[in-house]
């Protein structure tokens, strides 16, 4: 089966330790931690699949942090990356055009 | 825990044993490329500075030029200069002459053009290995170590595995009495709160902060986000998606050590345990900085693969992504990827490849030293006049 990684229990996504097909099954391990999701997408080794349902605007959480914000809702098996989640560190875009 | 080094003239202990010819500007490099080419036992140091340079941004090329000639990796120096440019030969003579190891120059335009000062460097230089062949490695104590931490080329496999492993590796030393590096600002950016605790006191944490705040200022005059140039195109491919998440995987070279404090780009480190050095995110400056600093050995860790060395310190390649191990096999020193299968844990990977930096301090070559790995950049901080 194929397997992820979650680094600190309150992450919402975990990472991806093969490449898994949408409409697989993906087992989701870590330190006291171990959840069965389906993968929505093919998503590959090294990527981030979220673990749980996620809304518009909330924080992505890996290693116990926040590592951006969803930019939209995003549900449990997504795959995680630049199309929805957007950094809120360094963002000099954000300054020019307000 | 020893090691092997060479003790020289000041007490400093050096892991190899290279002449280095450094050039004062970008217009002596094809002299020093030429001498060093000519001269076993030589290293060039060559660069794209050294002229029209001012205020802070010039004093720091001065202090990675004379960093790198102090750091005791290095036996002997030759300066080779051009005659006319900013840095000044005898100012970077002098930085360096304090350590007591043998000191020479050669200004091209006082010995009658390149061909003439090529000549007479390679007699120069080859005086300077015979002296510097004599020395012998001795037994020192590891706590001698000062150990400069990189990632470069990362993915998600760094931060869960090789970047702990590193950490494992810092805290080792830390508890033995060495020295570690943590370095490269802009990978620290979304991870600072997290390092500033773990600052000694309130100062060296605000120091941090500063340096992060400065550095995340300066991206964002940029006017654009960040993440057009960090995470790299690389980063993004092996599944990274934003600076936080790569801070926060960069940040676990440092291990669990107090950190001790915060240091200038190339600013030679004192004291001992786990530091910060305010360096970009970019490998090679990065390296620099820390070796100008003092740093003997660099362990460095990638997921998509890099081969890049130092033209002085040995540097140790640890992966944890499966497939770069394979791939890159010619380029990797350390493969942590059973970590990632459960095989092996971040703690018994630690203890070995803490090990691996003993024999690499004692004398063993790494990959990038073998292929020949000699990359070298600086750091500006101001544009050139």
């Amino acid at each position: 089966m194929a397997r992820a990684i979650v680094m600190k229990k309150n992450d919402n996504v975990a990472t991806m330790m093969c490449n898994v097909k949408s409409g697989e099954t993906v087992n989701v391990t870590g330190p006291d931690f171990e959840l069965e999701i389906e993968a929505r997408n093919d998503i590959s080794f090294g990527h981030k699949i979220s673990i749980r349902d996620i809304k518009e605007g909330e924080n992505i959480i890996k290693y116990g942090e926040s590592i951006g914000s969803a930019v939209m809702n995003i549900s449990q098996g997504e795959h995680v990356h630049l199309h929805n989640l957007m950094s809120n560190r360094g963002r000099g875009d954000l300054v020019k055009s307000s | 825990m020893k090691i092997k080094g060479y003790v020289r003239e000041n007490g400093a202990v050096g892991i190899r044993n290279h002449v280095a010819i450094i050039a004062a500007s970008v217009c002596s490099g094809q002299v020093v490329n030429a001498i060093s080419s000519q001269v076993e036992g030589t290293v060039p140091i060559t660069h794209q500075h050294g002229c029209s340079q001012i205020g802070k941004d010039l004093i720091q090329t001065e202090r990675v030029l004379v960093g790198l000639g102090k750091n005791p990796n290095v036996a002997a120096v030759l300066v080779v200069a051009l005659g006319c440019e900013g840095v000044v030969a005898e100012k970077l003579v002098e930085g360096i002459k304090g350590t007591g190891k043998p000191v020479e120059t050669l200004i091209i335009q006082q010995e009658g053009g390149s061909l003439k000062c090529t000549e007479k460097g390679v007699r120069v230089a080859k005086e300077l290995v015979e002296k510097a062949a004599s020395a012998k490695r001795t037994e020192v104590d590891i706590s001698e170590l000062i150990l400069g931490m990189e990632c470069g080329g990362s993915d998600t496999t760094s931060g869960i595995a090789s970047n702990p492993v590193v950490g494992k590796v810092s805290d080792l030393l830390v508890a033995d009495g060495g020295t570690s590096i943590l370095s490269e600002t802009t990978e620290v950016i979304g991870a600072e709160h997290i390092l500033a605790r773990r600052a000694v006191n309130e100062e060296v944490a605000n120091d941090l902060l500063r340096a992060v705040k400065e550095c995340e200022q300066r991206a964002i005059s940029c006017g654009v986000d960040l993440r057009e140039g960090q995470p790299t195109p690389g980063n993004k491919a092996g599944g990274i998606t934003t600076i936080e998440e790569k801070s926060l995987g960069c940040i676990y070279k440092a291990g669990t050590a107090d950190l001790q404090g915060v240091l200038q780009y190339g600013e030679e480190i004192k004291g001992k345990g786990m530091y910060f050095m305010d360096t970009p995110g970019q490998d090679i400056e990065s390296i620099t900085g820390m070796v100008a600093g003092g740093a003997q050995i660099v362990i460095f860790t990638t997921g998509r693969g890099t081969p890049t060395g130092c033209p002085i310190a040995p540097v140790i390649k640890v992966s944890g992504n499966p497939e770069t191990c394979k791939n890159m096999a010619d380029n990797i020193d350390i493969c942590v990827a059973d970590i990632l299968e459960g095989k092996e844990t971040i703690d018994s990977m630690g203890e070995k490849a803490y090990k691996f930096l003993q024999e690499v301090a004692s004398g063993k070559l790494t990959k990038a030293e073998i292929n020949g790995n000699r990359e070298m950049a600086i750091y500006r901080i101001a544009s050139t006049f």
